[in-house]
């Protein structure tokens, strides 16, 4: 089969179009540079009343938004989930890790929950504070700038705090707090529990003339047609089109491999377009790698050459090493006090109006990252499910559970907007034997070697887990509720969720100043070939226990302004 | 109207509009073929549409399994003085489409509704759906209660508690349920919090210091500028 190639120059190719490749493609095309975007799924526009969810009934759909379809319900926008019919994955040794792609230009932007935490002083040096794993080679005070940055430019709101290691921002004013957060902020802090607003890419505020203030709606997940949330679509590609940046997008193109010469310096990308089934390559000054941490670790370790013989940049070993996802579990309560409620309008923003940082000291516990808390419940639009278990509550009332006939009616009524939860979010240890690599003799059906999955949560993370779901106790038991289902114990990991499935998957492509100890400098670029850029969050040293969306676009800007800066002085050429 | 259209239309002609009218104008001419069942776009990608243009055109029931569903359907949610019952809201359409997309629902529901027939069969001497009102709802409540059912009975148990879960659920993702339910959301509007009377009611307020830190929603089409100290001066 013959490689299609363009005979165009681009300045730069981007693989991916999420946080990290919108961001590039933003930066990268006001600097007047010639850009080609790859995407391996469709356009989309979160406007386009052609694929728009947002404000749909639930009987809009047959399945009325069941998940069988899309894996966060019918009208979550994620085209992709766990698992991609033709794109297979692999696991070794008996372990888990489910890896989530969503497959559409925005990425996984345009559903996620728009927590938007910037990483504090003391989660770029975890490594000296706990002895575990490395710190990272830069410190908050050089992302800072760039989060000011990406605060003003997207939008965040929040609360200004003077917390030490969750640091403030420039913050649009938050929403006022639902009833059950009321609940949920009584009743922690009489468990000594620290409560603020949450910190969410949501426009409670108009920023531009470009985008809208948010209508309250609650469907953030739904990505927002008047752009009231950040997607990468929305929020970056599509104002660097509209400010007549040279952006070539190539989408439904999935990237195998960077292309390199006979110097080891990348010359392109190889490419199969999804729909003729051909392949395509495409030359570019410099490649920048933005398609997730376990996607950019396929492609460069699929990237093999005479003088990158393990793959491109692999040269300390380390492509798929380290990968690591945030910890997740979770503890649901009925609260009395919510039953028989008024019914009023609260869908509020797209999640939670209030949270809880990490607020003790992990010196003193016995495992050694933090935590945050989030909170759920409310009045929320009926779905799939609804009604499941019908009135199973009566228990704790002195009520008969089960029947049928009206009555029915009236338990359902009587406890809608009853239950909420506590979702918490941690930090896992980066360990050098949780990794992704090349299944050797496994493709996809575009002929792409497919990744092998090795992970094992460690006692750091069962620890943490056990502990919060003691906390989980505390704050339902100060608060009159009753606890949901059983404490998890040992046996389950204490209800630990299974690595991947709460989608921050990170540090494949580690940053570090030795190139024996890590892929990418401190600029993100490859320290065996300089013309190769990583702005995804594969180069995190470690995540901390916040999420990585603002810090994968705070340094995917810092990468950026570097690149431009290198292509002045011609270090790059 | 061949027995296959003829389910379709009971079933989904709700669904499909016009469908259900079509197909009882041309009864007795058997030689028309099926009319294909469209269900209005709701944001699909191309390969979704047609995932749900497959299941919608299956059809899974047969006339008894379906018949049966409604009956049960409706002792479980029967119309009151405000709203119809959960056929009116066109459960038993939705319950064969979910059983379609749902696989694992299949065997549960035909093999449930057989035991359910055997047990009516031994008692009656007859299916349930033949057996009148007394007799149907003897047979629920030795099956509706869980923790109180008989041993040799719980297959029944399980099998009503998925009746009665995709009843509800059907029912209250409904136009109808959702209005019966009073879930006011789904719209445009401007979030100022709860209202007074509400927090009146819990005995809760909103304080001072946190409210300082929320949206002036009057000034929320001002553009957001601020100071170099992060503060908002608009």
């Amino acid at each position: 089969m013959q490689i299609k190639e363009a005979t165009e120059q681009f300045d730069v190719i981007i693989v991916g179009s999420g946080a990290g490749g919108g961001m590039a493609t933003k930066i990268l095309s006001e600097a007047g540079l010639n850009i080609a975007v790859i995407e391996a799924g469709p356009f989309f526009d979160p406007a386009d009343p052609k694929t728009r969810t947002q404000l749909k009934w639930p009987y809009e759909s047959p399945r009325r938004g069941a998940s069988s379809s899309r894996p966060f319900g019918d009208f979550d926008m994620a085209y992709g989930g766990w698992d991609i019919e033709g794109e297979p994955y692999t696991h070794k040794g008996g372990t888990k890790f489910d890896w989530f792609r969503s497959r559409m230009l925005g990425g996984r932007t345009n559903h996620w929950g728009r927590i938007s935490l910037r990483f504090g002083p003391k989660d770029f040096k975890r490594g000296s504070i706990d002895g575990l794993g490395e710190d990272w080679p830069i410190s908050y005070e050089d992302v800072k700038p760039y989060y000011d940055k990406v605060d003003k430019l997207i939008g965040v709101f929040g609360s200004k705090e003077n917390l030490p290691n969750d640091p403030d921002g420039f913050f649009l004013p938050a929403p006022k707090p639902r009833l059950h957060e009321l609940y949920y902020i009584k009743a922690a802090r009489k468990a000594n529990i620290p409560v603020y607003p949450s910190r969410l890419s949501i426009l409670t505020k108009r920023i531009n003339n470009d985008r809208g203030a948010c209508f309250y709606c609650g469907q953030c997940s739904r990505s927002c047609s008047v752009y009231a949330d950040f997607s990468s679509g929305s929020c970056l590609i599509f104002p660097a089109q509209k400010s007549g940046g040279q952006i070539r997008l190539y989408t439904d193109s999935m990237v195998r491999e960077v292309v390199t010469d006979p110097s080891g310096k990348a010359t392109g990308v190889v490419f199969i377009n999804k729909n003729d089934r051909k392949e395509y390559k495409l030359n570019a000054k410099v490649i920048v790698l933005a398609a997730s941490a376990c996607s950019t670790a396929r492609i460069l370790l699929n990237s093999k050459s005479k003088v990158h013989r393990d793959g491109l940049g692999n040269s300390s070993g380390l492509v798929g090493k380290y990968l690591h996802d945030s910890t997740g579990t979770s503890r649901a309560a009925f609260v009395p006090e919510l039953m028989n409620r008024k019914r009023y309008n609260e869908d509020g923003v797209g999640g939670m109006h209030v949270y809880t940082p990490w607020w003790l000291d992990n010196k003193k516990l016995n495992f050694p990252r933090g935590y945050h808390l989030e909170i759920w419940g409310g009045l929320w639009m009926p779905s799939y499910g609804i009604g499941f278990g019908a009135n199973g509550l009566n228990k704790f009332i002195g009520e008969q559970v089960g029947g049928y006939g009206n009555r029915l009616r009236d338990d359902i009524k009587k406890f809608y907007g009853a239950v909420m939860g506590v979702s918490m979010r941690g930090e896992s240890v980066p360990m050098e034997d949780n990794y992704c690599e090349i299944d050797p003799d496994t493709v996809d059906e575009w002929g792409i070697p497919v990744l092998r999955f090795h992970y094992n949560w460690t006692k750091y993370e069962k620890l943490q887990a056990k502990h919060s779901h003691e906390i989980f106790e505390e704050i339902f038991d100060s608060m009159g509720a009753q606890l949901l289902g059983n404490k998890p114990n040992s046996e389950s990991d204490y209800g630990l969720d299974a690595p991947g499935r709460i989608i921050h998957e990170v540090g494949t492509t580690r940053m570090g100043n030795d190139p024996k100890k890590s892929v990418t400098n401190k600029y993100q670029q490859l320290h065996d070939a300089d013309n190769v850029f990583i702005v995804d969050a594969g180069p995190f040293v470690s995540q901390a226990d916040k999420n990585p969306t603002w810090t994968i676009l705070a340094l995917s800007w810092r990468t950026c302004d570097y690149i431009i800066s290198e292509l002045k002085k011609q270090n790059i050429s | 109207m061949n027995r296959r259209d003829s389910i379709k239309s009971i079933l989904l002609g709700s669904l499909a509009g016009g469908v259900a009218l079509q197909g009882c104008s041309t009864e007795g001419a058997s030689e028309v073929a099926p009319k294909e069942i469209t269900f209005p776009d709701y944001g699909r990608t191309s390969k979704e549409q047609l995932r749900d243009k497959v299941l919608l055109n299956e059809v899974f029931f047969n006339e008894h399994e379906i018949a049966t569903i409604a009956v049960l359907c409706d002792i479980i949610l029967p119309s009151n003085e405000n709203f119809g019952s959960a056929t009116d809201a066109e459960v038993p359409a939705f319950v064969e489409f979910i059983v379609k997309d749902i696989e694992e629902y299949q065997l549960p529901l035909r093999g449930g509704i057989m035991w359910l027939d055997n047990f009516s069969n031994k008692l009656y001497n007859k299916e349930f759906i033949s057996c009148d009102e007394l007799e149907q709802k003897n047979i629920c409540d030795q099956i509706a209660y869980p923790e109180e059912t008989e041993l040799e009975l719980l297959p029944g148990e399980k099998f009503f508690t998925n009746m009665r879960n995709l009843t509800l659920t059907g029912y209250y993702t409904s136009k109808m349920g959702i209005e019966d339910l009073g879930y006011k959301g789904n719209g445009p509007n401007i979030w100022d919090g709860i209202p007074a009377e509400v927090l009146e009611k819990h005995g809760l307020k909103y304080d001072e210091e946190w409210l300082a830190k929320c949206v002036n929603q009057e000034n929320r089409s001002n553009i957001a500028v601020w100071d170099d100290d992060g503060n908002l001066t608009t």
